[in-house]
């Protein structure tokens, strides 16, 4: 119970931590900014990894979370990369 | 490893995700910014893959390498004018990999696979106990629930959004009933998760449940319209978040939680901000049609007899006299190709002198910021791309606007004329420019239908034909005198 009113007392500050920092953001790099969050959601990759490899678990548990580690990680690569590929295209005169 | 040091580095991770958003407040820290994201990622990574025991790599290392190949490849090969589409299908992947590990932690904590599908049906006496100690047991399962649903509608929805982007799926399709349609399956989804808190044995209901939020995703963003898409796709990206941020509560995960937050408030904040910039609400986005308030405005009384077109090189006369010019970019350019024709007649302008900046509405382009992508591709400086806030003042003492492919952004009916349907709307007051050329194939109206006044004011010339063609020929023009 008390761990679990840690885990809400961790979402809501990051929600508010989230609205900080977004509205921040200027409109020019707001395209960079969803594929840049897209990444970040990528961390989903954490929980797959947990529930891909554990031994003995049925097939279709494993199955799932070979699944699941395949979308994550495409997330993470995918985001990242085409992220930095938009920002560096950003320049000053 | 110690479980303590493992949630420290999480805590590491989770700070470097905040400080990689924290370089995107600026152009100039945003590559260092999206590095430091990339590291915290790796950390967390790493550190889970050290912290696991007793597992079949197998499955792992298999899931790693596809994955980075399918990503390298899309990322490094997708065209930025695709870039919608692009973070459409990522948004995707982000809600399948929530539901993928949410029903595999259902079954694994059932400790139960059923053989068949027969064998699915038949409920057995499972309580919540298996899924943790009293009240945990129950909030585990609403978290398993609730990811299951918010994933699997970001999954199908986002596809859905990919094939309208990419224009393979061009008419909207919706249930009988519409928005009752759609309320009825997400009541029926969530009152499967209320079920199976109360009987998580029933792995029939689990089944249910995913096939109707499938459905929920397909049915939910099918009926909306291409232009719209930004607001969605802005919406899915938050929705891929908050399925993340739940997955960490199934696994008591932090730095899922942190993680997903962040995203989801990104996301939901870019809604907010498109749906301003349409002087829609999002339901309206969502669930209804353009308002068609209002008497129809016959297009032929506005523009009867009032409209002057001009060739390219008429126009490139103009420009020779002017001080100050402000292009304004819609997504007709970007579908012109004309960006990089663009740039050039910014170049041969300011080489006389020309003072040019480009006047950027929020929901020009396919999604949030992608007009200045697109611009940023062509090297134009990022400092010259100016927010509609910032440059509407200046319209006043500019000379020449030059507006290629934009249409209902520039429309003054929304600013004077009370009980038109996009009302309200805020544009860009091209209008108070001495001169407006508008470069467009024909008169034919943008996506609200509505025939725009500024094409037959006194000071607007009309410049028919390609985008692309018609910016190279005002350059050469321009270059020649």
């Amino acid at each position: 119970m008390e761990i679990l009113i840690l885990l809400l007392a961790l979402f809501v500050l990051s929600l508010f931590l989230g609205v900080e920092l977004i509205t921040k953001v200027p409109p020019t790099l707001h395209t960079p900014l969803m594929s840049g969050t897209n990444a970040v959601s990528g961390i989903t990759l954490v929980g797959a990894l947990l529930a891909a490899g554990a031994e003995g678990s049925p097939m279709l548990v494993n199955g799932l979370g070979f699944i699941a580690v395949t979308l994550a990680t495409i997330n993470v690569v995918g985001g990242y990369l085409v992220t930095n590929r938009m920002l560096a295209m950003f320049k000053r005169k | 490893m110690n479980p303590n040091l493992v949630n420290f580095i999480y805590l590491i991770a989770g700070v470097l995700f905040i400080l990689g958003i924290k370089g995107l407040t600026k152009p100039k820290t945003a590559v260092r910014g999206n590095m430091l994201s990339a590291l915290g990622m790796l950390l967390a990574v790493v550190v889970t893959l050290l912290s696991i025991h007793h597992v079949d790599f197998a499955y792992i290392i298999a899931g790693l390498i596809l994955g980075t190949l399918v990503g390298a490849v899309m990322a490094l090969r997708v065209q930025m004018t695709s870039m919608p589409q692009m973070v459409a299908l990522l948004n995707g992947f982000g809600g399948g990999a929530s539901l993928a590990i949410a029903v595999a932690e259902y079954f694994s904590k059932l400790g139960m696979v059923p053989s068949s599908f027969a064998d699915a049906l038949l409920p057995t006496e499972a309580n919540s106990s298996l899924f943790g100690a009293g009240i945990e047991g129950e909030v585990a399962l609403i978290a398993i629930g609730l990811t299951v649903m918010i994933g699997a509608v970001t999954l199908t929805g986002s596809l859905i959004a990919f094939l309208k982007l990419q224009e393979v799926m061009k008419k909207s399709y919706g249930l009988p009933g519409g928005p009752v349609g759609n309320a009825i399956l997400a009541l029926a989804s969530l009152a499967a998760v209320a079920f199976l808190v109360i009987n998580p044995g029933h792995v029939g209901v689990m089944l249910a449940m995913i096939v109707l939020a499938l459905a929920l995703g397909l049915f939910l963003v099918m009926p909306i319209g291409g232009a719209d898409m930004p607001v969605v796709i802005a919406l899915l990206n938050s929705y891929s978040g908050i399925a993340a941020a739940l997955a960490g509560f199934i696994l008591g995960n932090t730095v899922l939680i942190v993680a997903g937050s962040l995203v989801g408030t990104s996301g939901l904040i870019l809604t907010q901000i498109m749906c301003v910039a349409m002087n829609r609400s999002l339901a309206n986005v969502l669930f209804g049609k353009m308002a068609a308030g209002g008497e129809k405005i016959d297009a032929d009384e506005i523009y009867a007899g009032k409209v002057t077109s001009a060739q390219p090189d008429e126009v490139a006369m103009i420009l020779e006299t002017a001080k100050r010019v402000v292009i304004v970019p819609g997504y007709g350019m970007a579908m012109a190709q004309a960006q990089h024709a663009v740039r050039e007649l910014a170049n041969a302008m300011e080489a006389r002198g020309i003072e040019v900046e480009y006047g950027i509405h929020p929901v020009a382009g396919r999604m949030p910021g992608h007009m200045n992508v697109l611009l940023a591709e062509a090297e134009v400086p990022y400092d010259k791309l100016v927010e509609m806030e910032r440059i509407n003042p200046t319209f006043e003492e500019t000379d020449v606007v030059i507006v290629i492919g934009a249409n209902d952004v520039t429309n003054p009916m929304a600013r004077d004329v009370e009980g038109s349907p996009i009302y309200g709307m805020p544009i860009l007051n091209v209008d108070k420019a001495r001169t407006v050329v508008v470069i467009k194939r024909s008169l034919s109206p943008g996506f609200a239908g509505l025939p725009n006044p500024l094409f037959a004011m006194d000071h607007t010339l009309m410049v028919y034909g390609d985008g692309k063609k018609a910016v190279i020929e005002m350059t050469t023009a321009l270059n020649q005198s």
